[in-house]
């Protein structure tokens, strides 16, 4: 067994990588995950990652707004201290859409980012778990696990192939931690 | 995403030869990698003495009162509004570009929506600053908020559109931070990936560890197209609710039923003029023109020429409707607009938001930088003076004749404008010094696709027909960072 934990192609070009991705999977080498400066369209089809469940927080977040700005003018003008002003109705609904609205869209994005930055595990002072520093700047890369029992030189090859200008086997997993 | 070929006919969004991913970088994060050049430092000393200035003069009106301003009884409300109004209205264009525009999937704002949203944070900081000084009693401003009191809770009056600005402006600037701080996460994690040491750290912290894996990814997306939907309607509700400060009034001249659409029309109007006359300015500085090219310039000038024409069409009908209206004193306070003594403020905003725009009509001036940036400083004035004309002329002669009184500022109210714009420009400034000032991860996406190189290459490779061809490159003729001597040969 070797000290090689994980096996970086670095492509240029995205188009590339995906070809890579299409060959190694075709030879049945289950890609760990991909690393890119940018959003790639359809990556997540090819990797079979799920569509995110994001929306459906958002929505729930935003009703919680809704109802949370609603409730709190009716029970401050209407139950807890009804004013007479110029005899005009306490339960003035049309009065009470704007903040309404505003609660919702507030509850909504916070509710939203919020479960984004902790389902992805992001957070201030979180150290960054980078396998490969420019693929935050101008590489698009394929990780594979090496322990997993595939032949390391078939993986370079099939890399190779698809156009990767470099290969890398790294013996520990993220570079970045010092 | 096997790269399609966009249509020959649109304009290229990023020109230049031999621009790969890391070039793309390197110019975004030059000023950020780099010491700041002389106009820099010149640029940022001018803006601190403004917001020294600021500084001062709120602080004088906290000492004093706001007896320190040109206010009297007839006239209550006079620049402190205006420049509220003002700001807000500026920061409307951010959210524009980056919620709208994503929405209708126009790539162009790709390269613009970073400074676009950093400008609709600063406008809402200083529109902020404004509303607290302007409150006489700034220490009492969580007044607004529905606290449990010492009044045996008598709750804030959720009737009023004074409380709906509240929440309005603070949701907004809250919103518009975190739309614009994701979106910051991924270059935030270049430059990181990038520096060494102290500055390493400093990046490292607030880049949240951001990796770029597929699943974050895909999850940055949903949550930029789900906030660019909220804050599509929260845009449009905020000055809604801007202008319902005045139009839910009793004041001729102020309740207007046209005010929301109005307001926001012109909210966008005088957003894009100063995002037109920030990035003309950045462009050239930072040596952007590659990625913010003509064709931004030319489609803000036309946004800017379609907003200044709604905003035309809006007084008319104000005009139309004091008319109508057969009320005395509603014709009056539009016809002293031109026949009264603030005259020359109704000439200014008439003339500079719906005459002066109309050049815009014009091909040769909207692809004009010098002009487009003259313009677009006659429009911020413009705007300025229409809130003024709005919010004095209103006032100056109310019901009673002997009660009638100019607005004079005092030395406090103008330092608190123009510090107010230093402090604008402070924060601008020390932006694009710290914080890459183009989504790169979103120019990148926009390379294969729409960048002049690529649909060079499709022209050497004979893939497009010869006729279209042509009008592209005609097409290019007004472009600065184009060398048309390169299409000859093909």
């Amino acid at each position: 067994m070797s000290d090689i934990k994980y096996i970086l192609g670095l492509f240029e070009d995205p188009d590339d990588m995906m070809n890579g991705i299409d060959k190694l999977q075709d030879n049945d080498i289950s890609v760990y995950d991909v690393y890119t400066p940018m959003p790639i369209h359809g990556i997540e089809d090819k990797l079979g990652v799920k569509r995110s469940r994001l929306d459906i927080v958002a929505f729930i977040c935003g009703i919680t707004g809704t109802c949370t700005g609603f409730g709190m003018i009716y029970f401050m003008l209407v139950m807890d201290w009804p004013m007479n002003v110029g005899g005009k109705p306490n339960f003035a609904i049309p009065d009470f859409i704007p903040i309404t609205f505003e609660l919702t869209v507030l509850f909504c994005a916070f509710g939203m980012v919020a479960a984004f930055f902790y389902r992805t595990h992001l957070f201030p002072g979180r150290a960054p778990r980078v396998m490969e520093l420019r693929a935050t700047t101008d590489r698009f890369v394929i990780a594979i696990d090496a322990n997993k029992g595939f032949d390391n030189q078939k993986i370079d090859n099939l890399l190779k192939e698809a156009g990767a200008i470099e290969i890398k086997h790294n013996d520990r997993k993220y570079v970045s931690y010092e | 995403m096997s790269s399609h070929n966009e249509s020959i006919l649109r304009e290229p969004l990023i020109t230049g030869k031999d621009i790969t991913y890391a070039k793309i970088t390197d110019d975004v994060l030059w000023p950020v990698e780099n010491k700041p050049n002389r106009a820099w430092w010149i640029g940022f000393i001018v803006a601190a003495m403004g917001a020294c200035l600021w500084l001062f003069a709120v602080s004088y009106t906290f000492w004093n009162g706001i007896g320190a301003w040109g206010l009297n009884k007839t006239v209550g409300w006079a620049w402190d509004i205006t420049g509220f109004v003002w700001w807000v209205g500026i920061g409307h264009a951010g959210t524009l570009i980056s919620a709208v525009l994503l929405l209708f999937r126009q790539k162009w704002r790709n390269s613009i929506n970073r400074s676009a949203e950093a400008m609709t944070i600063f406008a809402v900081i200083c529109a902020a600053t404004y509303v607290v000084s302007h409150m006489g009693r700034p220490w009492l401003a969580y007044w607004p908020l529905p606290l449990p009191n010492q009044f045996g809770s008598l709750w804030v009056n959720f009737n009023s559109p004074l409380v709906w600005d509240v929440f309005a402006i603070s949701t907004y600037f809250s919103v518009s931070l975190v739309f614009w701080y994701v979106g910051l996460l991924p270059d935030i994690a270049t430059i990181r990936d990038r520096a060494t040491g102290l500055k390493r750290r400093i990046y490292s912290i607030l880049s949240f560890g951001w990796t770029g894996s597929v699943k974050t990814w895909q999850r940055f997306e949903t949550v930029s197209l789900i906030l660019a939907g909220v804050a599509t309607p929260l845009v449009l509700s905020v000055h809604t609710i801007v202008s319902m400060d005045f139009a839910t009034s009793l004041i001729p001249g102020w309740h207007t039923t046209i005010f929301p659409p109005y307001f926001v029309a012109g909210a966008i109007f005088s957003g894009f003029a100063m995002v037109q006359t920030l990035l003309l300015v950045t462009r050239k500085v930072l040596g952007l023109e590659n990625y913010i090219t003509m064709f931004h310039i030319e489609s803000m000038n036309k946004i800017i020429v379609l907003t200044g024409s709604i905003v035309g069409v809006a007084y008319l009908s104000e005009f139309f409707i004091a008319w109508y209206s057969g009320v005395e004193g509603e014709q009056y306070t539009f016809l002293h607009r031109f026949t009264g003594p603030y005259w020359w403020a109704g000439c200014f905003m008439y003339g500079c938001n719906v005459v002066m725009p109309q050049l815009f009509w014009f091909k040769k001036i909207r692809t004009n930088i010098a002009i487009s940036w003259c313009l677009s400083i006659v429009v911020n004035i413009g705007m300025w003076f229409e809130r003024f004309v709005i919010i004095v002329l209103s006032l100056n002669r109310d019901y009673l004749p002997s009660s009638w009184a100019m607005f004079y500022p005092t030395w406090v109210d103008i330092s608190v404008f123009v510090g107010s714009i230093g402090v604008f420009f402070t924060l601008f400034l020390l932006f694009i010094r710290v914080l890459p000032s183009v989504a790169m991860a979103e120019v990148r996406l926009i390379l294969k696709s729409s960048s002049e190189q690529a649909k060079k290459k499709l022209m050497k490779e004979g893939k497009v027909n010869e006729a279209e061809a042509e009008y592209y490159v005609e097409s290019l003729n007004a472009y600065d960072s184009v060398e048309q001597a390169d299409y000859v040969k093909i």
